[in-house]
């Protein structure tokens, strides 16, 4: 009756920050299949092509080179075929203003660089269970913001 | 005269699955002959009526009856959460009585399913509702709480910050803007 994996696309260009995500996510209980890109222009590459499945969730680093976190958000959200993708912004930036303006843009959850792995895990496992709550129980998405 | 035919069998299986699939409003894959994996949540009438058909053409679905009580569980919250004249008992008793098991056991199964407990998918489910209150019904605060039986204001912004790490007014005013934002874009 449910599906029972969750597809994660990773954009960021920082290779210890991959690493750690890709380490915290295979530890979670709910069963992820995740994919990384290194830039905002990798991410929408793959995006658009039509061979590619689209993920459940892209966690975007605000600060990429060649296209920003911003700029890859409004690209996602201008595009209807992308509309059922969940949108996690993560940023060491804790300002109120970047904050509020990211889930103006649409995004759906906005996370705090954590600063240890043992916090990473934490973080990543309520947003994953979160939004699996959202992907079985026919949440409404339009409504799905997180501040973690 | 005579004929002799070859038939692919998986191939036959699935135009079969995906015709019949195709009557009901649902998005699926059909990962193999024994396998299909709907994309979105199926409610119980709909899982009938699939399973009803299937079984006319000798399929049998090798279900999951845990997932069917995980899901009346669920459906049994909403009803709660969502229907004001709904018994005033505790929710624990509630399901127990309505799903004839205990509540130890259906709170087991619900974690193992679910990587949630009973108790977070009602405040995810309330969160929700409140959500929906405050962006389409102009409610106020007070009148939500009242209405949500939460026991003041202040139980319900706390609980509202704790479940989103935002408070509902901040909420109501991301929402406001992103309306806004978005009806720019379309003029």
């Amino acid at each position: 009756m449910q599906k029972d994996f969750i597809l994660i696309t990773l954009a960021d260009d920082d290779e210890d920050d991959r690493m750690f995500f890709t380490d915290a996510f295979d530890e979670l209980k709910i069963n992820t299949v995740v994919n990384t890109v290194n830039d905002g222009v990798a991410l929408m590459n793959f995006l658009n092509d039509p061979e590619s499945i689209l993920p459940n969730i892209i966690f975007l680093d605000l600060n990429m080179p060649l296209k920003s976190g911003i700029e890859c958000l409004k690209e996602i959200k201008n595009e209807p075929r992308f509309k059922d993708i969940v949108i996690a912004i993560y940023s060491t930036s804790s300002s109120e203003e970047d904050i509020e303006n990211t889930f103006v843009l649409g995004a759906n959850i906005y996370i705090k660089k954590p600063s240890n792995f043992g916090k990473l895990k934490e973080v990543l496992s309520e947003v994953v269970t979160l939004n699996w709550q959202y992907i079985t129980s026919g949440l409404n998405k339009d409504n799905f913001l997180l501040r973690m | 005269m005579k004929l002799f035919l070859k038939t692919d069998t998986s191939f036959l299986i699935k135009k079969i699955l995906e015709e019949k699939l195709d009557t009901f409003n649902v998005k699926y894959n059909i990962i193999n002959t024994n396998e299909i994996l709907f994309l979105e949540e199926i409610d119980t009438i709909t899982y009938e009526k699939i399973s009803a058909l299937l079984t006319e053409y000798g399929f049998e679905i090798i279900e999951n009856q845990k997932n069917i009580i995980v899901q009346k569980i669920k459906e049994t919250i909403i009803e709660m959460i969502f229907n004001e004249n709904a018994p005033s008992v505790k929710s624990s008793v509630y399901l127990a009585e309505k799903l004839n098991h205990s509540y130890g056991y259906l709170s087991n199964l619900f974690s193992e399913v679910t990587y949630t407990s009973i108790e977070n998918f009602i405040i995810i489910q309330k969160i929700e509702y409140v959500k929906k209150l405050i962006t389409h019904h102009n409610l106020t605060l007070t009148e939500i709480a009242f209405k949500l039986n939460y026991s003041s204001v202040a139980h319900l912004s706390s609980q509202f910050k704790n479940t989103t790490g935002i408070t509902p007014s901040a909420f109501q005013r991301i929402l406001k803007k992103r309306n806004e934002f978005s009806s720019q874009n379309i003029n």
